[in-house]
């Protein structure tokens, strides 16, 4: 039996993700864990997280999983959702400038309050709702049809430095990047475990993944 | 092609069953919650939210098992209301599966409390719900002033004010009842919708009202929400999700459908 490791540093809806997983694949050993070792003895590990980046990387680095996660990047399938994927980046201008991970390239940024519709209305932040995916092949795809909707909530996105990391773009009110990929890596900006017929799929696609492109 | 608007369904539970009432009394069952969000995700909504119209501590407890039940097996994002008042409240219900929550009344009774429930636990699972009533006479400039307890207790805050003070303490949603008109089946209050949405930054849900397809589009095109929210015309099965979401989408109304 395979297993996936959730990542947990006391941030974000594990359950959930918890859940879907289970749902998606109900043979695969879906593990909540804090312990560093229990991670790194998983075949796939996902990184997840809701709330400020502050928070989020004040806590992996006490917690000591900052360094979890860099070594899980090098070796297995990892997935990170929403803040979890903010965090792979180099640095966010959330909270005065917070450093990542940085195993992306790229900063995160906040969408601007002045963007506009098509009908002249103010966009809304957060970016609240289900949206467009516009994606380049990748296995996590697989059976997913080109522009389905996902859920986001979001209030901040990725700007990779390096358009060959990107996986998927969304439109709010122009394209950003809402999926990166890198060898093992994946992350993504909506939440996989609240969109549905495809978010399954996608989770499912990820826990079948063997970390090659 | 962009951001989609949503439709969210409403479920009023009370001891653990689904119920409607007109203007909050005239409470009738409609039935049972993990059946009904099931549907209710097979025909496509968007979102469910759920509304514990007791809110007793009993109740809660009730509320919270629900919860779990619908977040095993249907996966969207869940919202819940009602008697949400300390931030351990707010914990149980997103441990149990709710991705938000809803604070009304206690956000009246105490505004920081919103401020602490934001900063803990992130502005994207807290909806504060204001329930406002139109005040001014005809003739008079519009005015709405926001009602707690149901919709029984008027407070004398107006709404438009009430609205922005809540974004600026973290609230990352607005969903907006008028009490004028819920459960008249008359459609929304379209300019109570419009000034709101058009006063805060985060989305705004319209609640309240809705007694046809035309009427949800009608609180996005002339009501400018960004989610639309209804009960009655789904639990008894009027319309599906499905019907109103091509409806919305004949009237030029990006859905996901």
């Amino acid at each position: 039996m395979s297993s996936v490791a959730v990542i947990d540093y006391g941030m974000g809806n594990l359950h959930s993700i918890a859940k879907a997983l289970q749902h998606a694949e109900p043979d695969v050993d879906v593990k909540i864990v804090a312990d560093a070792d229990q991670i790194l003895q998983a075949d796939r590990v996902v990184f997840p997280g809701v709330g400020a980046m502050r928070d989020c990387m004040q806590a992996l680095n006490q917690s000591g999983l900052s360094d979890v996660i860099q070594c899980a990047a090098k070796t297995k399938p990892l997935l990170g959702i929403c803040l979890g994927m903010q965090a792979l980046l180099t640095d966010s201008e959330e909270n005065e400038d917070t450093l990542g991970l940085n195993i992306f390239p790229g900063h995160v940024v906040r969408f601007s309050e002045a963007l506009v519709d098509d009908h002249g209305n103010k966009l809304k932040i957060p970016h609240m709702g289900w949206n467009e995916v516009h994606f380049r092949p990748h296995p996590l795809w697989h059976n997913i049809p080109q522009n389905s909707r996902f859920y986001f909530v979001h209030s901040y996105y990725a700007q990779s430095s390096d358009v060959s990391l990107i996986a998927a773009t969304s439109q709010y009110p122009t394209a950003f990047t809402c999926a990166l990929a890198k060898n093992n890596i994946f992350a993504v900006q909506f939440h996989p475990e609240k969109s549905q017929t495809v978010g399954l799929q996608l989770l499912s696609n990820f826990l079948h993944w063997d970390g090659q492109i | 092609m962009s951001l989609a608007k949503r439709i969210i369904p409403c479920l009023d539970v009370a001891d653990g069953r689904v119920v409607k009432g007109v203007k909050f009394v005239d409470i009738r069952d409609a039935g049972d919650p993990v059946e009904i969000a099931r549907r209710y995700d097979r025909e496509g909504a968007d979102e469910i939210t759920f509304l514990d119209i007791t809110a007793t501590h009993d109740n809660r407890n009730t509320m919270v098992n629900v919860v779990e039940q619908v977040a095993s097996e249907v996966f969207i994002p869940l919202t819940v209301g009602g008697g949400i008042r300390t931030l351990d409240d707010i914990r149980r219900m997103l441990n149990a599966g709710a991705d938000k929550v809803g604070i009304n009344s206690a956000a009246v009774f105490n505004p920081e409390f919103v401020r602490e429930a934001a900063e803990r636990f992130g502005s994207q699972c807290i909806v504060v719900a204001i329930d406002a009533k139109k005040v001014s006479q005809p003739g008079e400039i519009e005015r709405w002033e926001i009602f707690t307890h149901g919709g029984r207790k008027p407070t004398g805050i107006e709404a438009i004010g009430w609205a922005k003070k809540m974004v600026s303490y973290g609230a990352g949603e607005i969903l907006l009842t008028s009490m004028d008109r819920d459960g008249t089946r008359e459609g929304f209050d379209l300019p109570l919708t419009c000034a709101i949405s058009e006063a805060v930054s985060v989305p705004v849900i319209a609640s309240g009202g809705v007694g046809n397809l035309e009427h949800l589009a009608e609180g996005v095109l002339k009501g400018k929400a960004d989610a639309v929210l209804a009960a009655s015309i789904f639990h008894f099965a009027e319309y599906t999700i499905q019907q109103a979401k091509q409806h919305m989408s004949s009237r030029g109304i990006e859905m996901r459908l």
